[in-house]
């Protein structure tokens, strides 16, 4: 996981409070008007003092490199400058001008790959959070055996992506793979061999591994929430006549609705930006029916050695995704002021 | 070459900003000679030695008692690290930026111009080349791939591999085809009458960028087409070169005579169904040591030089591979330029590169050294042979990398097209081909 919480800053909201409150020292005696001044001041400074150091590292971790990017952003910084990246000449906004000419190849590739991100997660998170909300309905009452399918539900996310991910690439290959061997030898439902890491087919693999991996932290964020919900809530519905259906949609969506909110937005965060399990599945050169945009960025950039336009492709990102987090915050949480 | 550990999986531009973050720290070198390099460490050495035998242990233990030999005869310690394949050039790019790197490293051959225009290595003008042995010591097609043409080479050879075509000389046998094909036309015939059943005659390893882009630069300078100008400037999608690829992916698509899963072989598979017997015909470098890994035995296969077209087409050239092989280059922020050039020259020297390169079943770039009776096994004379007569640099030029990654990319589409029966035109690989050329940007 290290390298979901590493990264843009975007996903980590929380670190910048984790330096705590300092808090005012309480039963301070009222001494002299002097001491009360000094204690006074001490109040008001301890706090930021307590925060200082979590602030410079939140600055250094996480802000420095965000503009180091951007200054990048604005330069040539190709093979020929990385030696001495002062020497690397301005040119303004050209990187970004190139990146979003959608008429010419380049512009036009990335946009392609935005397109296709875009799709993926919207498939991807809805399905995650289908597959968690129902199998965390489902685990809510107790029955024989509903912690250890608790546990068995958590292994995806609990196992290292980069194994996970490598098993995943040799249960795709084509003449070996289980997955063929299952769908064309076992069960008969297709006559050839479908290829799964390379070609159309390749979306619909990286699709099936991504929300695999996704659905257990669904589950188990919604199976948290689920547990606020008081009993009698439900107990009263049926009383009243309600059946499942109606008691999931009038009483558990609406009680977890501030928790989907982040659930939601964290899936969505998290699968827009993967790079690992793409990268794992298909190496430098995915297909472009699976061109995730981390992986495209990466092409951009470490494979063809132009840092700028690299750079400038990772701020767009950055953008895009702090806007869509701020929209999305700002509606959700109307929408929940105005439900009040 | 082909997985990749999780050290590169960073956040692209997190990474890069790391790095150059480090290279604001540390701007204090450069300076000393003028070719670069200085002298003020004259006792300790750094080498980053790329991965050739089996596991980064194994090249530790053939190594470690040779710089011991080393540092008897000059009293200098090498500190010794293998960087896996997959580590090296971004540890390269790494060290380049922030100046703290090894003081003598090995880099592949054909990262050599791009490395060369990063102004990051020492360049081995004529005194420099002199002090580890003088240019003629070297064989002139692995010294061609240790720069870009008309400048001084950036590295000297180490380890030169070529190419060759492997055959299954009892699958041959039993089809009653009595010797290995020489054409094109005649390893399509052949690879005809050996496709049977689970068996096919031909193994591709259609998904490897590497190794695509390879074949798609012989098969470039057989049918005439060079995949960048004199000056230097992408081509991708030449006639000559359009055919080029076309032949090359119609083995699979026309002919059939690769198996369709093929195209999805990008972990050494193909090298796996050479040796099991599921296939009679392997395009490979250098590939004894890893075959006898996978179970076959020596007498088993046969290779010749990988085939040319029947009739030469126009302006194509006698060429059956890459010059392949590794490089051995220095630092330009190293604090001891003298002791790095006793070193280049001890590892070129006739002694260790018979050693080393017995070790690793690769020829010495080192004339003298080739001269030993262990580099003149059937298999070793053919490479010997390919390397000298028709054996050709990748394109010397600063976006070799580029070139790999996107005509590579460009194949291993076309063999998907062809893998899932899709008829692959001229116009199809055209297309691809001008895409490829259209991404190579505005940088270099």
């Amino acid at each position: 996981m290290t390298q979901r919480t590493a990264g843009t800053g975007v996903r980590r909201p929380d670190v910048a409070m984790a330096g705590g409150r300092g808090g005012a020292p309480k039963g301070a005696r009222p001494g002299r008007p002097r001491r009360r001044v000094s204690g006074r001041l001490r109040r008001g400074v301890l706090p930021y003092l307590l925060l200082l150091p979590a602030l410079c590292f939140e600055l250094l971790v996480h802000l420095a490199p965000m503009i180091v990017g951007a200054v990048m952003s604005l330069r040539e910084l190709t093979l020929f400058f990385i030696r001495d990246w002062s020497g690397a000449p301005w040119v303004g906004l050209r990187n970004y001008q190139v990146a979003v000419d959608f008429d010419a190849p380049l512009g036009r590739a990335l946009l392609q790959s935005f397109l296709v991100t875009v799709a993926f997660t919207v498939l991807a998170v809805g399905l995650s959070w289908l597959l968690g909300t129902v199998a965390a309905i489902f685990m809510q009452d107790r029955f024989r055996g509903r912690g250890t399918l608790r546990a068995i539900f958590l292994v995806p996310y609990a196992l290292p992506v980069y194994a996970a991910v490598m098993t995943w690439a040799f249960m795709f290959q084509r003449d070996t793979g289980m997955v063929n061997d299952l769908l064309v030898d076992q069960l008969h439902l297709l006559d050839e061999r479908p290829f799964w890491l390379i070609g159309g087919n390749s979306f619909w693999a990286l699709l099936t591994v991504v929300v695999w991996r996704s659905w257990p932290f669904a589950f188990l964020i919604l199976m948290a929430g689920l547990q606020a919900v008081p009993r009698e809530l439900y107990e009263a519905a049926a009383i009243d006549g309600a059946g499942v259906w109606r008691q999931v949609r009038r009483i558990t969506l609406p009680s977890l609705r501030p928790i989907n909110q982040v659930l939601v937005l964290v899936l969505f965060l998290w699968t827009f930006n993967d790079f690992t399990t793409p990268f794992v599945l298909f190496g430098k050169s995915a297909p472009a029916s699976a061109d995730l945009i981390s992986i495209h960025i990466y092409q951009s950039s470490f494979v063809t050695w132009d840092f700028g336009a690299g750079s400038a492709m990772s701020v767009l990102l950055l953008l895009f995704l702090l806007v869509v987090t701020a929209g999305y915050l700002v509606v959700t949480s109307r929408r929940r002021t105005a439900d009040a | 070459m082909h997985t990749h550990p999780l050290s590169r999986l960073r956040r692209t531009w997190a990474a890069t900003a790391a790095l150059i973050a480090l290279a604001t720290a540390s701007a204090a070198c450069g300076g000393g000679t003028p070719t670069g390099g200085a002298n003020d460490a004259p006792k300790t050495l750094t080498y980053w030695a790329s991965n050739q035998g089996a596991t980064l242990e194994f090249d530790k233990e053939v190594l470690t008692p040779e710089l011991a030999k080393f540092e008897q005869q000059t009293g200098i310690k090498v500190k010794l690290e293998v960087v896996p394949w997959t580590d090296l050039l971004n540890r390269i790019l790494a060290a380049t930026t922030s100046g703290q790197g090894p003081d003598v490293l090995n880099i592949g051959n054909t990262w050599s111009a791009s490395l060369q225009a990063t102004g990051g290595l020492v360049q081995f003008d004529t005194k420099t080349m002199d002090a580890v042995g003088g240019k003629a010591r070297f064989l002139p097609s692995a010294l061609a791939s240790a720069g870009a043409p008309g400048k001084d080479p950036t590295a000297v050879p180490l380890y030169s591999l070529a190419y060759g075509l492997y055959y299954n000389k009892k699958h041959f046998a039993d089809a009653g085809i009595d010797k290995p094909p020489a054409t094109w036309e005649e390893l399509i015939e052949d690879g005809k009458k050996l496709t049977k059943g689970d068996r096919h005659g031909l193994a591709i390893e259609g998904a490897s960028i590497p190794e695509n882009s390879h074949h798609a630069f012989v098969f470039g300078q057989q049918y005439g087409a060079d995949f960048f100008d004199a000056a230097g400037k992408p081509q991708f999608d030449t006639p000559q070169a359009v055919t080029a690829v076309k032949a090359y992916v119609d083995l699979m698509a026309r002919d059939k005579i690769a198996a369709p899963g093929n195209a999805e072989y990008s972990a050494n598979q193909s090298l796996k169904d050479f040796a099991t017997g599921k296939a009679s015909m392997l395009m490979w470098q250098s590939a004894a040591t890893s075959l006898a890994n996978l179970g076959m035995k020596p007498d088993e296969w046969g290779v010749v030089p990988v085939p040319l077209p029947a009739q030469p087409p126009p302006g194509g050239k006698k060429v059956t591979s890459l010059v392949a092989g590794i490089n051995i280059a220095i630092f330009k922020s190293t604090r001891n330029r003298d002791g790095a050039l006793k070193f280049v020259k001890f590892m070129t020297s006739d002694e260790e590169q018979k050693t080393l390169n017995k070790t690793y079943k690769s020829l010495p770039p080192v004339l003298p050294a080739q001269q030993d009776p262990a580099f003149s096994t059937p298999d070793q004379q053919t490479f010997k042979q390919i390397l000298a007569s028709s054996a050709a640099p990748l394109p010397m030029v600063p976006q070799e990398s580029q070139f790999e990654t996107l005509v590579g990319g460009a194949l291993k589409d076309l063999f998907a097209d062809a893998a899932a029966g899709r008829p692959i035109t001229e116009e199809r690989v055209k297309s691809k081909l001008t895409a490829a050329q259209q991404r190579m940007g505005q940088g270099g």
